[in-house]
């Protein structure tokens, strides 16, 4: 992808002398849109400190638009700020406020209209309704960004950066803040998204559907509304990410449905109201991720078959697993459960009885949510212990066969 | 001193005490006899405030004694079983009975001398034989130079030169105008202690004269031969009339 | 006061019984320590010992108490004693070194270790609950004059609130599920010394418990300054009910 784009500005670069053209209010050109309409396909538009409302510019030329010391494009609260629809665009360096926002046009600071080799690069994003809009767009860098809204309620904001039917796109090094969806993808593929921060928003910090083949690696998700939602969607890796304090009535740290064949390792889940929720998927591997003070680590819906959930470490949460079936089509292996009281006589590092990490308690108060009232009573206790040794309400045969005496060490 | 006024005392069913009425007074001794549960320690009781009776009213120096304590300070009692906080040492009780009553500076150690109490000091209660602890009630009780001494069996578990040695005590503490209410079964040592005789049956009082007129009335010059003969003549007389004496 | 007081702790304080309970709570924590040297799993482990143990040892050891100084008791208020001041004495007395034993039971390994943080709700918790049930003690020794039968009200006491009511709890939650219970069940929680003392542990120490929406309510309302101070004074009431009521019987008791 990378090679892509150099090779396209060296052809940029040799078919025309590209023209640095300076905007700003000392300048000859004192309107963005003047100069949009006065450069030719390779130049520069380097865009001065100073505030511009011109409601919306259109972009259909290949221009590297400049911003210096980051000049400040001002919907108005009425406007999209730029449409695109050229390859070979670059947006560095500029502050985008106050779109408008409209319930029918998905009205963005940046839209993305059938385009490709286009970056956009260390923009600063505030109030804005969409931050970045991508549809039927390839080949596309969206780095160091910053989007920052603060909405109160969910249908007065849009996604932070929204992706609709892409392809090989890179989201690395963005921070979202306080939109819908920080991350939003809908048929998108083969597309790369690391190291981005999406904290504070309404629904979720990451939320994709029908987005085949695509990588997620080192992103945080923190405090959203209801985590990370991710569906239908087959062939994902997710490794080594961070999803931290989703907290609430119908949170997830990450909401798998319908996913399949999909990776994912290396991943920290601390403190959600629900580790991961999955639901009708199959064939993924979980493994080597860390589940830490949630309050259910792992949901495992009976609608869910041939997983691997193995060498995972599951310490101090409420509850670690809990099912609502007693068909048992996963395979649950080789994990370290802090609540094991095994022993180890061959010194295997394997506990040498199962481990069954169905909690009794954990599945009445999955129906009954307000009994949650009981827990670490001693009728509770008593109950989960006479559940582990002649278990009624919880499949018989779901256990693990070689619990880890001792904790993974991931790092 | 005291005046008992029609006080009954009811547990459960069971009717302890019933309407008993005595005037006790300073510088007499009184026998309270009466065969086992006829209401002795439960009369006793009411006078120190341990057991509030049901109904009736008793007078100590002209007030009620019932939501007061403090007349209390003018009674030195010895229970019938005296069982103290048991990893106390002896030493330690007598601190703290003084202490509890702090204005009380001047106490009465004479019964303590006598029964070589200070030897004993630093054993703890639990190490006490029965009649150690007797001797360790019977200290307590006179230790405050009271007006007023109510013993309850002081002399039961005490060995024969000890037993002595109270009654001695009780004797000069009598001539010293204190008002005395002794329970005792073993009648011979009521005999030379006691001046009154309240005889009570089965929550009654039967009997409430002086020694002597017991004497003279049974013609008995002992008095657990004059008790014996009185009681008799009761049942005989219940028996019958049936007819409430 | 203070003088009967003295030496009442200091006779309690002499018997094995208070000796053992303390070296039973040093040789549980030391051993929970040993266990695991995560602070946070050894409080919640402590937690159970907390919620079970101490109500326990608390209820047997006060009633024995006051059924063995009964002698005693009988010859302080032939003194010229107020009974209420014999009485709140005894209870002080009592109350006071089996909060210590816990004290220092439970606090000891903890300054050791060097984690003095999260032990504090599990001692104030504690004290709390030791305070409780020796009223609640207290309270099934002047309703009767049987020692057996005493200790019976007494452990009866405490395997309601340990067990019975949590129990019908459940049953309540059970049955009206379909109903929005979250107030109801509060307003339950409050009538059980036992389940307020946890719902404050799990509060402070296992906040993961408390999730999702239902969760969530209870975290508000109980984490509240306003929710704490509820369920301090709440507790507070559980003190003093059994104590003011059993000390009006006691200044009427016959003995």
């Amino acid at each position: 992808m990378r090679t892509g784009f150099v090779i396209a500005i060296i052809i940029s670069c040799l078919s025309a002398k590209a023209a640095v053209i300076p905007v700003g209010l000392q300048e000859r050109v004192t309107r963005i849109k003047d100069a949009v309409a006065l450069a030719k396909p390779g130049d520069t538009l380097l865009i001065r400190p100073g505030v511009y409302r011109e409601g919306n510019i259109i972009l259909q030329k290949s221009l590297v638009i400049l911003g210096e010391s980051y000049p400040v494009l001002d919907g108005e609260n009425q406007y999209e700020i730029f449409t695109i629809h050229a390859d070979g665009v670059v947006i560095q360096g500029l502050k985008f406020i106050n779109t408008g926002v409209a319930s029918i046009n998905d009205l963005a600071a940046i839209k993305l209209l059938e385009s490709s080799r286009v970056r956009i690069l260390q923009n600063k994003f505030d109030n804005t309704f969409f931050g970045i809009y991508l549809a039927n767009s390839n080949h596309v860098w969206i780095e160091e960004n910053q989007l920052q809204a603060e909405a109160e309620a969910e249908h007065q904001i849009g996604n932070g950066i929204h992706l609709w039917k892409c392809d090989h796109i890179t989201i690395h090094n963005n921070r979202v803040e306080g939109h819908r969806d920080g991350i939003y993808f809908e048929f998108v593929t083969s597309s790369l998204i690391t190291h981005n921060h999406s904290e504070g928003n309404m629904r979720y910090g990451l939320h994709f559907m029908f987005s085949h083949k695509n990588e997620y690696r080192n992103n945080t998700f923190k405090d959203n509304g209801a985590g990370v939602a991710v569906m239908y969607t087959r062939e994902v890796t997710m490794v080594n990410n961070s999803f931290i304090h989703n907290w609430g009535p119908s949170a997830y740290g990450l909401l798998l449905k319908d996913i399949r064949d999909s990776f994912i390792t290396g991943n920290s889940f601390a403190e959600n109201s629900v580790g991961i929720f999955m639901e009708g998927s199959s064939r993924n591997k979980i493994q080597h991720n860390r589940f830490n003070q949630n309050g259910y680590a792992l949901k495992l819906q009976a609608s869910c078959d041939d997983n691997e959930i193995i060498q995972n470490n599951f310490q101090q949460n409420t509850f670690d697993l809990v099912t609502n079936g007693s068909l048992v089509l996963n395979k649950i292996e080789a994990n370290y459960w802090d609540r094991y009281e095994g022993y180890d006589l061959n010194k295997d590092k394997t506990g040498d009885v199962p481990y069954r990490p169905i909690s009794m308690y954990g599945t009445i108060v999955e129906r009954m949510p307000q009994a949650i009232l009981l827990w670490r009573s001693f009728l509770v206790l008593l109950l989960d212990r006479a559940e582990k040794a002649i278990p009624v309400l919880t499949p018989e045969n779901l256990i693990d066969p070689l619990p880890a005496m001792r904790p993974y060490d991931f790092n | 001193m005291i005046l008992i006024d029609k006080i009954s005392k009811n547990f459960g069913s069971l009717s302890a005490l019933n309407e008993v009425s005595l005037e006790l007074k300073g510088g007499k001794s009184y026998a309270l006899i009466g065969p086992n549960g006829s209401g002795k320690t439960t009369l006793i009781k009411s006078i120190l405030g341990l057991v509030v009776p049901t109904s009736g009213n008793i007078q100590f120096e002209g007030k009620s004694i019932f939501n007061d304590w403090k007349y209390r300070e003018k009674i030195g009692y010895m229970p019938q079983i005296g069982r103290y906080p048991e990893n106390m040492r002896v030493g330690q009780l007598f601190e703290m009975m003084k202490h509890i009553r702090k204005d009380k500076i001047k106490t009465d150690e004479e019964l303590m001398d006598a029964f070589k109490l200070y030897k004993i000091f630093d054993k703890r209660m639990h190490a006490l034989s029965g009649g150690t602890r007797q001797k360790v009630s019977a200290s307590l009780a006179f230790l405050f130079h009271a007006p007023v001494l109510i013993l309850d069996e002081p002399t039961a578990g005490l060995d024969p030169v000890s037993v002595e040695i109270l009654k001695e005590k009780i004797i000069r503490e009598k001539r010293m105008g204190k008002l005395l209410i002794i329970t005792s079964h073993i009648l011979n040592d009521l005999d030379e202690i006691a001046t009154e005789a309240v005889y009570l049956f089965e929550g009654r009082v039967q009997y409430d004269k002086s020694i002597a007129a017991l004497k003279g009335e049974t013609g008995e010059s002992k008095l657990n031969r004059a008790i014996a003969t009185l009681i008799r003549q009761r049942e005989l007389l219940e028996s019958v009339t049936d007819v409430e004496p | 006061m203070t003088r009967i007081i003295k030496y009442v702790f200091y006779d309690i304080l002499r018997t094995r019984f208070i000796i053992f309970y303390t070296a039973f709570l040093l040789v549980c924590t030391f051993a929970f320590f040993q266990l695991d040297g995560d602070f946070g799993k050894v409080v919640l482990s402590l937690m159970n010992v907390v919620l079970m143990a101490v109500p326990l040892v608390c209820v047997v050891f006060s009633t024995i108490h006051f059924f063995n100084s009964y002698e005693f008791i009988e010859l302080m208020l032939a003194q010229p004693v107020n009974r209420r001041v014999i009485f709140l004495s005894e209870y002080i007395a009592v109350a006071s070194s089996l909060c210590l034993a816990y004290v220092v039971g439970v606090g000891f390994p903890f300054i050791i270790y060097g984690a003095w943080q999260p032990v504090s709700t599990l001692l104030i918790t504690g004290i709390f609950l030791t305070l409780v049930f020796v009223s609640l003690a207290f309270f099934s020794s002047v309703l009767t004059r049987d020692k057996a039968k005493a200790i019976g009200i007494a452990l009866l006491f405490w395997f309601y609130f340990s067990l019975i009511y949590d129990g019908i709890l459940l049953w309540v939650i059970y049955t009206f599920s379909d109903y929005p219970l979250e107030k109801l069940t509060v307003t339950l929680i409050a009538f059980n010394p036992v389940d307020l003392a946890r719902i404050i542990m799990l509060l402070q120490l296992d906040i993961a418990a408390l999730m999702g929406y239902t969760g969530a309510f209870y975290k508000d309302f109980f984490g509240s300054s306003l929710g704490i101070v509820f369920s301090i004074s709440l507790l507070m009431l559980w003190v003093l009910w059994p104590v003011i009521f059993s000390m009006r019987i006691f200044s009427k008791k016959d003995l």
